[in-house]
């Protein structure tokens, strides 16, 4: 086995991997906001819809979310969307409805007090809710919003179902066509290496946040 | 002229009546208690002054500005949005359980609101701040935060972050109820001293000798409406109705 050229096309593929992980986070984590705030309202035309995507979201294999978006898009809707933004696109929208339950789950564990010492000094809504509330989500969210950074890490293996070349798509190339399982090991350790990164991030975070209550 | 006037006040909480009709007034410089068991609509009345509830009916105004009137049908109709915040920072609440912003410094809690509120400098509403805190005997704990403080400290923060608004009237919900005895005392101290600066106060407490000794005027709520009212020792000396008598002998005993 050419160990020189598993390498360098796992540290490729794992690019694809870091692309996916990222640009999910970059949009779901806002859109997971938004999404919150869509299924807290109590304005009804909001707040349903807003429940029926969470609970497709949710509610049905991520996989078939993206064989939706690569191969039935184009029937429904008349585009056709290439692999890796049908990929983001599935992964953005399946990992706000979960971002957006975090968020609710924090945003409600606030003590009513909080809203209203805010509003008795006159802040503005959202004056109250990017300075008093939000920042006090972020610590109360970190534990569940770490597993789930940890799970993106190990979902993105599942675009190669529409054929993008991620990590673990390149490795089970190599180790079909050859019988040796060093590229498995190899990619466990890739994997390992990430979520050390991602939960060693929620541990400095955590400390950082540690200095009130 | 009255700085605070509540007419014929009526909430009520899915059927149930929680204000039946309250009306006070309070001149600028008077201290107010409402006293009451447990229940009779203290709180709620407080709320409903200070905008955390709307009212079903009646009519407040506060320094001169209406907040809330009666339409035709005898339904409440509120002043349009702009006009209830204006209103509002005419009015600063100290609450039962604090509610100091955990995240953020001693010092940062109470120049918050005037800087992002009243668009002060940061440097003018720091010195207001710390002079605030040395007031308040916590000088030294303008670098902590909250959850460092005892909770007599964490209220006296409190009092401090409702001052630098500059309020005209100061609302105190049950103030020392979160406190142990020995803490009681140290708040009560900071609302005697406010109260000889004639500032204007409401205090909903339990605290009867408190009450006694620092209010001008005292109501005695009970079922949502007010059963009592007058001079200090009218109220507690010579009480008029039976259900005021036997609530206040209950704290003569103890």
């Amino acid at each position: 086995m050419n160990y020189q050229m598993l390498l360098t096309q796992m540290l490729e593929a794992t690019l694809m991997t870091l692309r996916i992980f990222f640009v999910t986070l970059i949009f779901s984590l806002p859109l997971g906001l938004l999404v919150a705030k869509g299924r807290m309202t109590k304005i009804k035309v909001i707040n349903l819809p807003v429940k029926l995507y969470i609970l497709l979201m949710r509610g049905t294999p991520l996989m078939l979310q993206l064989l939706f978006f690569f191969y039935a898009f184009k029937p429904l809707f008349g585009i056709q969307l290439d692999r890796v933004l049908a990929a983001e696109v599935a992964f953005v929208l399946n990992y706000a409805a979960y971002f957006a339950e975090i968020f609710r789950g924090g945003i409600e564990g606030i003590p009513r007090g909080q809203h209203e010492a805010a509003k008795v000094l006159g802040f503005t809504r959202r004056q109250t809710f990017f300075r008093i509330i939000l920042p006090q989500v972020v610590k109360h969210i970190i534990p569940p919003m770490g597993n789930e950074f940890i799970t993106l890490v190990k979902d993105t293996s599942l675009a190669q179902v529409i054929g993008i070349v991620e990590l673990l798509k390149i490795t089970s190339n190599w180790v079909s066509s050859a019988v040796d399982m060093t590229p498995l090991v190899i990619a466990g350790a890739f994997y390992l290496i990430m979520n050390g990164i991602v939960t060693r991030c929620f541990t400095v975070a955590e400390n950082r946040l540690g200095y009130y209550r | 002229m009255q700085i605070l006037t509540a007419e014929n006040i009526k909430k009520s909480f899915d059927g149930t009546k929680v204000l039946n009709g309250i009306s006070i007034g309070i001149e600028k410089g008077e201290v107010l208690a409402i006293i009451g068991p447990s229940g009779s609509g203290k709180s709620t009345f407080l709320r409903c002054i200070t905008q955390l509830e709307t009212v079903d009916s009646g009519e407040i105004s506060i320094c001169g500005e209406t907040l809330v009137k009666n339409d035709a049908s005898g339904k409440a109709v509120y002043a349009d949005r702009a006009s209830c915040v204006k209103i509002g920072l005419h009015i600063g609440l100290v609450f039962q359980n604090f509610n100091l912003f955990p995240h953020f410094s001693v010092l940062q809690n109470i120049t918050e609101a005037p800087i992002r509120v009243l668009n002060k400098s940061k440097e003018e509403a720091e010195s207001t701040a710390h002079a605030l805190l040395k007031k308040m005997d916590l000088s030294d704990k303008a670098d902590a935060y909250p959850c460092q403080l005892s909770g007599g400290q964490q209220q006296r923060v409190s009092i401090a972050r409702a001052l630098a608004m500059n309020p005209d009237i100061l609302f105190f919900d049950e103030p020392t109820s979160a406190l142990d005895p020995e803490l009681t005392g140290e708040i009560l101290k900071v609302i005697r001293s406010l109260a000889s600066e004639h500032r204007t106060m409401v205090v909903v407490t339990h605290e009867m000798k408190f009450a006694r000794d620092v209010a001008d005027y005292v109501v005695f709520m009970d079922n949502g409406t007010i059963i009592e009212q007058g001079r200090p020792d009218q109220v507690f000396e010579n009480a008029q109705n039976e259900r005021t008598k036997a609530f206040l002998s209950r704290f003569n005993e103890g």
